[in-house]
């Protein structure tokens, strides 16, 4: 494996990585450590960890972080309901009275009443390849969940006091993304391999749309990247990221859109752009601007050789 | 910073390009050598891409540090320096006025002793003057005096409901089936002891943002010291600077020692009594911190005196924008207590509509004000 046949594999499956990407998830496979990205909101950073999945084969397992996420939501709880139904039916077939105290309560919390959660279903023992493990907006969680991780990660091993130490064979490839809301704290950090995930150049944006939506037009798809560039350079207070690209290029198509007019990026705009203030930014830039920019970026792009091709498709 | 030798092993070069970046200012602890070193020996290092992106993956974890990545970079792996017109690096020579000061006055181990008794008297005599005495006013002894009046503040601030649950006596809407099921198993299968849960209170984070412009100059040394107090003395706390950039502080400031946390501090801004840009200062809070989640649900606290030479409207705008995450905008400003004083900046009239509370900020004793004005929430 090198990081060329990840960028390979990653592309096969719908998903474009830069040469850092594919650098940092080759290391992170190699290496076997969790992987750590931030970037923009929308420049692509659970999709790459939902296509990971797909290319390797792993199953994927999410964790959502959110505020005041702790260990029965993350990583295991017990079946109360059926933990007291099965209490109450050993005591009506009478076979409670033929154990003790101990054997009962040993066999409650056995692992048949266990319910596993998203990091205790990352470290079980597989067939096949080693699942993708997806935390979330790590940022979102608060410090205790945080320590709590610490521990998972570096040894991907948990302990439930009633049952045991479950460790994992083959531990998961592990992708953290957080938006920056607060400080990672270095102790994580420090486990992880780190990358900043940045907007992707023109050409590689355009190869992304005409992979992300199957038919549209060529000249379309660079104007429409073009379009974009020039909305970022318009220090908005959300650029657009490559998930409004692909959903302003899905909505073109449906609307039958060939090219940019100044018509359709008015009515279309609600894709890329999502604060009023932001509309106001683009509306004294000028739409009919916007449209020309993009229209002559994308002209200066249609002769130039496409550097980027899938050709493994 | 030599560049390697053909035949260096990974691990060396690992180790020089590691020290080359401790050298100029990146924190690299070992373990990241170690997993360099690691990636090297799988990736080998005939491609300076691909060893750029290894080390970038390994040795950087934030992304304020990749520039300084890419020059050291540049200079150890292609022997060049970058040719990009950086902006001047000043020397680390700049220190605000209040720490040589605090040097004189706090030295006390190697200052002469009639330095300490002056100290000591002006504790027992002046505290309740000094409480009331513009900052711009004090004489340097004052100042580290006030200071340590500063520290004795309790910056408690309001706490919230988290959404984390906890166990409590009360009995509430939620069960606490873990522990009834636990106590009924005890009990046979009879849910006799009911347990409930509650919201554990949290603390809600303070956003401190000091404006550090020259016409700030008198004041800003006084309320950097109420910056460190709250910094250091209470957790959930950020802190930035704002002048012509802004510059966060708040790691700078987590040293319980203020001569060192201060110095640290001043040794970061680099725009000490420069002018002021609030309006873009606060865009760039906004876009980088605090509409991301920094000042979401938090209490942003703004000390500075309203003198903007942006643009108002880009000011109110920004204010506008932070007001609508935040749970309380407070506007410190030191020359409110001026007899006459009506917000005639046009940056703090463009500001003024947005701020919920509006409080002075000359003296320990207003800072005393804002501190109960904080734990109001």
């Amino acid at each position: 494996m090198t990081p060329d046949t990840v960028a390979g594999a990653l592309s096969r499956h719908g998903y474009l990585p830069d040469e850092g990407i594919s650098t940092a998830v080759f290391l992170a496979m190699t290496l076997q450590r969790p992987l750590l990205l931030e970037g923009e909101a929308g420049v692509g950073k659970t999709e790459l960890a939902k296509t990971l999945a797909t290319a390797t084969g792993g199953q994927l397992i999410r964790l959502q972080c959110y505020e005041g996420i702790d260990v029965s939501q993350a990583v295991y709880d017990w079946d109360y309901a059926r933990q007291l139904l099965h209490l109450r039916a050993t005591e009506a077939t009478g076979e409670s009275t033929r154990r003790t105290a101990d054997e009962l309560e040993n066999e409650l919390y056995g692992e048949r009443f266990l319910i596993k959660r998203a990091l205790l279903r990352s470290i079980e023992p597989v067939e096949g390849p080693p699942p993708v493990l997806l935390i979330d907006e790590i940022d979102r969680a608060d410090d205790e969940f945080e320590a709590y991780l610490l521990e998972v990660l570096s040894d991907f091993q948990i302990t439930i006091p009633e049952v045991g130490v479950f460790s994992a064979e083959q531990p998961p490839l592990v992708i953290l993304t957080s938006n920056r809301t607060r400080d990672v704290h270095d102790a994580l950090k420090r486990r992880c391999l780190y990358h900043w995930v940045e907007h992707p150049d023109f050409d590689r944006e355009v190869a992304i749309v005409k992979l992300r939506v199957p038919g549209i037009e060529a000249e379309l798809a660079r104007q429409v990247a073009g379009a974009v560039e020039t909305l970022r350079g318009l220090s908005l207070y959300k650029p657009p990221g490559v998930a409004e690209t692909i959903d302003w290029a899905t909505a073109l198509g449906r609307l039958g859109a060939t090219e940019l007019t100044e018509q359709v990026v008015a009515n279309t705009l609600g894709t890329v752009v999502k604060y009023r203030e932001d509309n106001q930014r683009v509306e004294q830039h000028g739409v009919a601007d916007l449209v020309e920019q993009a229209i002559a970026t994308g002209r200066a792009h249609r002769d130039a050789p496409e550097q980027l091709t899938i050709a493994d498709t | 910073m030599n560049a390697p030798a053909p035949a260096a092993s990974p691990a060396d070069i690992a180790v020089a390009f590691t020290q080359v970046l401790r050298g100029i200012g990146l924190s690299v602890p070992t373990s990241c050598t170690h997993t360099f070193a690691a990636a090297l020996c799988e990736t080998g290092l005939t491609d300076r891409t691909t060893t750029y992106w290894v080390g970038r993956s390994t040795l950087v974890r934030r992304m304020e540090d990749i520039a300084l990545y890419d020059r050291a970079f540049a200079v150890f792996f292609e022997g060049r320096r970058s040719d990009v017109d950086e902006e001047p690096v000043e020397e680390l020579t700049i220190s605000i006025a209040v720490d040589t000061d605090d040097d004189s006055a706090d030295g006390n181990d190697d200052a002469a002793d009639g330095i300490d008794d002056e100290v000591i008297e002006l504790r027992f005599s002046a505290t309740e003057t000094l409480r009331h005495k513009d900052f711009a006013d004090y004489s340097p002894d004052e100042l580290a005096h006030a200071h340590e009046l500063m520290t004795h503040l309790r910056l408690v601030g309001a706490p919230r409901a988290s959404l984390r649950q906890g166990p409590t006596s009360r009995r509430t809407s939620m069960p606490d089936i873990r522990r009834t099921v636990r106590s009924a198993i005890r009990a046979g299968g009879e849910p006799i002891e009911r347990h409930h849960l509650a919201p554990t209170p949290r603390l809600r984070r303070l956003v401190l943002l000091l404006d550090v412009s020259g016409s700030m100059e008198p004041y800003a040394r006084g309320l950097l010291r109420f910056v460190h107090a709250a910094v250091a003395g209470r957790q959930k706390v950020e802190a930035f600077a704002l002048g012509t950039r802004l510059t966060r502080i708040t790691r700078e400031l987590t040293s319980r020692d203020p001569d060192i946390a201060l110095r640290a501090a001043g040794e970061r801004v680099t725009d000490w009594s420069g002018g002021t840009r609030l309006g873009s200062g606060l865009r760039q809070f906004n876009d980088e911190w605090g509409v991301r989640g920094l000042a979401r649900n938090s209490i942003v606290v703004i000390l500075s005196d309203g003198w903007d030479r942006g643009e108002p409207e880009q000011l109110g705008a920004e204010m506008e924008r932070l007001q609508r995450v935040t749970h309380r905008l407070i506007w410190v400003n030191p020359l409110k207590v001026t007899p006459g004083y009506a917000p005639l900046a046009r940056g703090m009239a463009a500001a003024l509509p947005y701020v919920d509370r509006f409080v002075e900020g000359h003296s320990v004793a207003a800072m005393e004000e804002l501190t109960r004005v904080i734990a109001d929430g």
